[in-house]
């Protein structure tokens, strides 16, 4: 049996799974892929959480014996600077779209592209 | 129909997958290696208290100057791709007495918490990154609330700049005397703060580059909301 928050993380990823690939309107797969990627990074969180200890600051009371695994952190902070990233070109990407058809159905801009 | 049909079964397919790869990965387990290793020795190698950011910015500091670089190629691309000839603010009215007090009220107070943010990466949590995002929101409330309201380009694209150079000569004066690109060579040759760890002015050159990558991210994030705000002027393509 897995564990919640492993449980938690997947469900996230398979709804923006989900939204990515059946829906039609560009912005909402944009929206499915950002819930997706934030799915990603809880898993990889809770992958690093070690049971009763507390965030990797080392100040006065927390030792490394009591500290979580400091490295998926850093990493997913890498992961969300460059999910903003990609988030932005994908919606000029998508302002550019609507600038040209007139519309974000991306099953209407596969039509009039010929 | 069979579009959707056909989704619940990839998923279905992926998540069962997902789940017994992840069943043999205990939650809640001891599973460090090499995190071990920067736990036991962030404060004397660094003198971070902070971890994450000993790992962010001085481990693997190479890392998040590609990182910085990414978020710099990606707020070119959004410029590029919405460069008009003419473009200008297209909304249709102020924004509320509310919206707009309240703007003038708190952005010298979102500017200092940014500012916080990112000067004491190397205590709490947060850093550049968040720090950054937190000043380009005051910007983005201003351009909410006033319609004329745009920001100094003058004053940003330079700072941008200066910003990134920043961070590549902090990297290059540590080859010059470390023998390797992003050598700390605040806290390692000069020993700055040693006797200071978990306060303010310690952990080498940690705070000068989240300072830099705070002014970097914030000034880039603010140029991304200026260009996705501004519409292209009628008939001027």
């Amino acid at each position: 049996m897995i564990s919640a928050y492993y449980f938690g993380a997947i469900s996230l990823i398979l709804i923006g799974l989900y939204a990515t690939l059946t829906k039609r309107n560009l912005l909402k797969i944009l929206v499915g892929l950002s819930i997706m990627e934030t799915g990603v990074n809880l898993l990889l969180i809770s992958v690093g959480y070690v049971s009763g200890r507390t965030a990797p600051i080392l100040t006065e009371g927390a030792t490394p014996q009591t500290a979580v695994d400091p490295i998926p952190q850093a990493l997913v902070l890498t992961a969300i600077v460059i999910g903003v990233a990609t988030t932005a070109l994908a919606l000029t990407v998508a302002i550019n779209l609507y600038e040209k058809y007139k519309t974000l159905d991306i099953e209407k801009i596969r039509g009039l592209r010929g | 129909m069979v579009k959707r049909a056909l989704a619940i079964i990839l998923i279905l397919i992926t998540g069962y997958w997902l789940a017994n790869a992840l069943a043999q990965v205990p939650f809640g387990a001891d599973k460090m290696l090499v995190g071990k290793y920067y736990l036991e020795n962030v404060k004397d190698q660094t003198g971070a208290v902070n971890a994450v950011t000993a790992v962010v910015v001085n481990y693997r500091g190479f890392d998040t100057l590609g990182e910085v670089t990414v978020l710099f190629i990606a707020a070119t691309g959004v410029a590029a791709l919405l460069w008009r000839k003419k473009r200008e603010r297209t909304a249709k009215s102020e924004g509320s007495v509310v919206l707009q007090t309240g703007s003038r009220l708190l952005l010298p107070f979102i500017m200092l918490f940014g500012a916080y943010i990112f000067i004491h990466g190397h205590l709490t949590p947060g850093g550049g990154f968040p720090g950054g995002a937190t000043i380009a929101t005051a910007f983005l409330m201003l351009y909410l609330a006033f319609r004329e309201y745009e920001i100094p380009h003058r004053v940003f694209e330079p700072l941008e700049g200066l910003a990134g150079i920043g961070y590549v000569t902090v990297g290059l004066i540590g080859l010059a005397i470390g023998g390797y690109f992003l050598f700390d060579w605040i806290w390692q040759t000069w020993q700055l703060g040693h006797d200071n760890i978990g306060r303010l002015f310690s952990a080498g050159f940690i705070p000068i580059i989240y300072t830099l990558i705070g002014l970097k991210v914030g000034t880039e994030l603010t140029g991304i909301v200026d260009n996705m705000v501004k519409e292209p002027k009628e008939g001027g393509q």
